[in-house]
C-alpha cells in the first residue's frame, strides 16, 4: 500500500460515479441532427443559405465571447451552447437577409437574451427566436422576403414569392392548391420542402429525421412536441376551414411554416420550457392553441415563433403548480 | 418482470470482475479493530480490558439501548487498546483493538438441527444476542425490525438480493454458493413474525444466483422468488416494496407502515449461522473489486480486518488507484486510511482509477433538462432542491419534498451539468428542521 500511502486517497462523498452526459455533448449532439435540415436548406436556396447561416454562429460566437468577456466571467464557447443557437437562428432565417440582419440578431439572441439575463441555465426566453422575433420585427421587409426554391444550385435568384401560410392567409386555400398543381402534390412538395420559407424550416423529412435522432438518444421526449402538433392539427381541422366547422385541412398547417422545427428543436429547449411531464403535455398544448390562434386569426400567417415565446414566460408557473407526483404521498383527497 | 414504477438509473454494471470469483476465506487479521458502533443507534459499552484475553466470538460490547446491537470479537487474542479510529463512515469510534495469538480459539457453538421447532422468541433472542444488523450497509439493528409496535401489523418479509449498486457482488455470490442458508434464513424471519409468505427478490443480472434460490425453495410453497428488473435504486426498501408488493411506503414512514419487513441476503445467511450454530456475527462476505485492485475477489472476512489486508489478499492496488470505496460507487464512502477495519456493514470494498470517478469542484449551472426529475426513484424535482440549496434558501427546498430523498444520488449520476446535487440536498437537510 506504500504508493498510496504517500499520496493519500482522494475522499469525496457519493456518489462517486458520473454518467458519460454532459452539456457539451448534448449540445453538439443537437448541433449535429440538424445537419440534414440544413443540407436540405442549401439545396433548395443555394449557396446563400450557407452563407446567411454561418453569419449567425460566427455572430452568435462573438456575441458571447464579448459579453463574457466584457463581463468578467469565464468564456464558454466550447460548451455549443452558442454554436446552437446560431445554427438555430440561422435555420429561422429567409436565405436573402442583407448581412447586418444575422449579425444583429445573433447578438440579441446570445448577448442580450441569454448572456445578460445570467448565461446557460438563466435564460428567460428561447434565446434564437428572440434573436428572430427582433430582426421580424425591425426588418419586417427583409424577413418576409421569401426566394423561390428552385434547387438552382449557383443561379442568383431574385425572383420572391409567399410562403404557403401566406398564400393561405391571404387568398384561401383554393389558390394554394392552384399554386402547386393539386392537392397530392401540394402535400409532396411541403413535406420534401421544396417550398419558400425559413431556410432551415421547409424540409420535413430532414427536420423528423434529426428529430427522431434525438428522440432515439433520449435527448428529447415527445411529450412536447406531440401535444403541440396535436392541439395545431385538431385546432385547424376544427376552426380553419373556410365552410364551417370540422372543415379544416390540418395536413397543411402540420407540414407547412416554421412548426416541425419549433414543435421539435425551438418548444423543447431545455431551458425555457417545463421539466415536469404534465406541465411539458400543457405546455405543447398551450403552444398549439396559441400557434392557431395568430395562424387563423392574428395579422401574421405565421404564429409559432411568438407561442413558444409566449408560452416560455409561463414554463416557471406551469413548473411550480404542475409538480411530481411523489413516491408515497397522501392522494389528494377529493 | 417487476420493477418500481418512478425513475432509477442503470449505471454500468461491472460485476463481471468479480461476481464469478468464489467466496474465499480472508486470513484472521493480526490486529483486529473492533468499532464498538457497528450499527445505527446507541454505542456499545466495552465489556472488556486492556490486557485481557478474549477467543473468538466472545461478546465484547454490551448495547446500550433499544436501537443497538452487542459486539462480539472475532479473534482470539489480548486486548492491546480501547481507542478511537476511524469507521468506514469517516468518523472516529472507540474500536477495541485485539493482538491475534494465532490459536485462532472460538466461543463454544452449539449446533441445535432443530432450531425450527423452537419458539419464535427464543429465535429472535438469538438474533439479538448474535449482533446482527442489516448488512446491506444501511446496519440498522435487526432485531429491532422483527419487533414492530403492536399497531403495526407485519403480513410480509422480502429478502432483498437486488444488489442493485454497480460492482458489488457479494449478495450474488453468497445466494450462489449457499443458497439453502439463504432461504433457511427467510424461514426462520417468517416464523419470528408469525407469517406464512416470503419473498425473495433478485435482479435479473443475476441469472445463476436466481435458478439456484429458486431451486432452495422449491420445497416450500409459500416462498417467491421474484427476478427484478435491473435498475438502481432497486434494493432501496421503499423501491423493492413497490416492485414487488405494489406497496407504497407512505411519505416520511417505514416499511413498517405497510406491513412489510425487508432484510438483506447477508443478513438472512447470518441470522441462520445464529439460530442454528449460535453463531454471532463476527464475519461477513466482502467484495473486493473494482478498476483499482489488481485480483478482484470476494472474501469471507473476519469483523476487524483492516481494508489494506483485504485489498493485499486481494494483489494489492494498481498503480493508478486513487479512491477506495467502503460499499458501492453509488451510496458508499470513500475511506481516506487504508487502516480502516471491515465493519457489519461493509458489502464491499471497491478501488476506482481517476478515469473511473467524478471528484470535481466546478459544476455549471442547471440547464433544467428534466433528467434528474426522470431519475428520481422518490419522484422528487431535484433540480429545484439544488438551486434551493446552493442559493441558501434551504426552507424553500423543504417546500420541494427535501426529506423525502433517501440521498440515491441517481440524479446527481445523470446530471450533465455535473451538479453536486446529492451533496446539496445533504447541506439543507442539516440546515432545516424535518417535520
Amino acid at each position: 500500500m506504500e504508493i498510496n500511502k504517500q499520496q493519500g486517497l482522494i475522499v469525496s462523498v457519493s456518489p462517486h460515479i458520473s454518467s458519460e452526459e454532459t452539456v457539451p455533448r448534448i449540445m453538439w449532439t443537437v448541433s449535429i441532427s440538424l445537419l440534414p435540415a440544413l443540407v436540405m436548406g442549401i439545396y433548395y436556396f443555394g449557396p446563400k443559405a450557407l452563407y446567411v447561416t454561418a453569419l449567425c454562429i460566427i455572430g452568435s460566437l462573438l456575441s458571447e465571447w464579448f459579453v463574457q468577456k466584457v463581463a468578467g466571467k469565464e468564456i464558454t464557447l466550447a460548451d455549443g451552447s452558442a454554436f446552437l443557437t446560431g445554427l438555430l437562428l440561422g435555420l429561422n432565417m429567409p436565405s436573402t437577409v442583407p448581412f447586418y440582419i444575422p449579425l444583429v440578431a445573433a447578438f440579441v439572441s446570445v448577448g442580450i437574451t441569454k448572456q445578460l439575463f445570467g448565461g446557460l441555465g438563466y435564460n428567460i426566453f428561447n434565446p434564437a427566436l428572440i434573436g428572430r422575433a427582433f430582426a421580424l420585427i425591425t426588418w419586417t421587409r427583409a424577413m418576409t422576403t421569401w426566394s423561390v426554391p428552385d434547387a438552382a444550385f449557383l443561379t442568383v435568384n431574385a425572383k420572391t414569392t409567399a410562403t404557403p401560410l401566406g398564400i393561405l392567409k391571404e387568398e384561401g386555400m383554393g389558390k394554394l392548391i392552384e399554386v402547386f398543381g393539386d392537392k397530392l402534390s401540394l402535400y409532396k412538395e411541403l413535406l420534401v420542402g421544396h417550398r419558400p420559407g425559413s431556410l432551415g424550416e421547409t424540409s420535413m423529412i430532414a427536420i423528423l429525421i434529426g428529430a427522431a435522432f434525438l428522440v432515439y438518444r433520449r435527448y428529447i421526449s415527445l411529450r412536447i412536441p406531440l401535444s403541440f402538433l396535436a392541439t395545431v392539427a385538431l385546432g385547424v381541422w376544427i376552426f380553419g376551414g373556410k365552410e364551417g366547422l370540422f372543415t379544416g385541412d390540418p395536413i397543411v398547417h402540420l407540414l407547412s411554416g416554421g412548426l416541425m422545427l419549433g414543435a421539435f428543436y425551438m418548444a423543447t429547449d431545455y431551458v425555457t420550457c417545463p421539466t415536469v411531464s404534465r406541465g411539458q403535455i400543457l405546455f405543447g398544448i398551450g403552444c398549439g392553441f396559441l400557434t392557431i390562434l395568430i395562424r387563423l386569426k392574428a395579422g401574421y400567417p405565421e404564429g409559432v415563433m411568438f407561442a413558444i415565446l409566449i408560452m416560455n414566460c409561463f414554463a416557471p408557473l406551469i413548473d411550480r403548480n404542475f409538480r411530481t407526483s411523489v413516491f408515497g404521498a397522501k392522494k389528494a383527497k377529493k | 418482470m417487476s420493477t418500481f414504477t418512478l425513475g432509477g438509473i442503470h449505471p454500468p454494471e461491472h460485476k463481471d470482475l468479480a461476481c464469478g470469483a468464489a467466496i474465499e476465506v480472508c486470513k484472521p487479521p493480526q490486529r483486529a479493530v473492533i468499532p464498538l458502533s457497528q450499527h445505527i443507534g446507541a454505542p456499545c459499552k466495552s465489556l472488556v480490558e486492556v490486557g485481557q484475553r478474549v477467543v473468538a466470538g466472545q461478546l465484547i460490547g454490551n448495547p446500550e439501548g433499544f436501537v443497538s446491537a452487542p459486539v462480539h470479537s472475532s479473534i482470539a487474542g489480548k486486548v492491546t487498546s480501547i481507542e478511537a479510529f476511524p469507521a468506514p463512515i469517516g468518523r472516529m469510534v472507540p474500536c477495541v483493538v485485539i493482538e491475534n495469538d494465532k490459536s485462532d480459539e472460538w466461543v463454544a457453538l452449539e449446533d441445535d438441527p432443530g432450531y425450527m421447532e423452537r419458539e419464535a422468541d427464543v429465535l429472535k433472542g438469538r438474533i439479538k444476542a448474535a449482533g446482527i444488523v442489516g448488512m446491506g450497509g444501511a446496519t440498522f439493528p435487526t432485531v429491532v425490525k422483527l419487533s414492530p409496535p403492536k399497531e403495526k401489523k407485519i403480513d410480509a418479509i422480502i429478502i432483498n438480493g437486488a444488489e442493485c449498486e454497480p460492482y458489488l457482488t457479494s449478495d450474488h455470490r453468497v445466494m450462489l454458493e449457499s443458497p439453502k442458508e439463504v432461504v433457511e434464513g427467510l424461514k426462520i424471519l417468517m416464523k419470528v413474525l408469525g407469517l406464512d409468505r416470503g419473498y425473495i427478490g433478485i435482479e435479473e443480472n443475476k441469472q445463476d444466483a436466481i435458478a439456484k434460490i429458486k431451486e432452495a425453495a422449491s420445497n416450500y410453497k409459500n416462498i417467491e422468488v421474484w427476478t427484478l428488473v435491473t435498475k438502481y435504486p432497486q434494493g432501496a426498501e421503499k423501491m423493492l416494496i413497490k416492485s414487488i408488493l405494489n406497496r407504497e411506503v407512505p411519505a416520511g414512514g417505514l416499511p413498517m407502515d405497510v406491513g412489510v419487513v425487508v432484510q438483506n441476503v447477508g443478513t438472512a445467511y447470518a441470522i441462520y449461522e445464529a439460530c442454528r450454530l449460535g453463531k454471532p456475527l463476527m464475519e461477513r462476505v466482502v467484495s473486493v473489486t473494482g478498476p483499482g485492485v489488481v485480483s478482484p475477489k470476494n472474501l469471507r472476512a473476519r469483523i476487524g480486518t483492516p481494508v489494506s489486508q483485504l485489498i493485499e489478499t486481494c494483489g494489492g492496488l494498481k498503480g493508478g488507484a486513487v479512491k477506495v470505496i467502503s460499499g458501492g460507487p453509488m451510496m458508499g464512502f470513500a475511506i481516506y486510511d487504508l487502516d480502516t477495519p471491515v465493519t457489519k456493514g461493509t458489502s464491499g470494498i471497491v478501488a476506482m482509477e481517476d478515469k473511473d470517478i467524478v471528484h470535481r469542484t466546478k459544476f455549471n449551472h442547471c440547464i433544467r433538462c428534466g433528467r434528474c426529475v426522470e431519475a428520481c426513484p422518490m419522484g422528487l424535482m431535484p433540480l429545484m432542491l439544488s438551486v434551493y440549496s446552493e442559493k441558501g434558501l434551504y426552507a424553500d427546498a423543504k417546500d420541494y419534498q427535501l426529506f423525502d430523498c433517501f440521498e440515491c444520488g441517481s440524479c446527481t449520476y445523470v446530471c450533465p451539468s455535473k451538479r453536486p446535487i446529492v451533496q446539496q440536498i445533504r447541506l439543507a437537510k442539516t440546515m432545516v428542521k424535518p417535520g
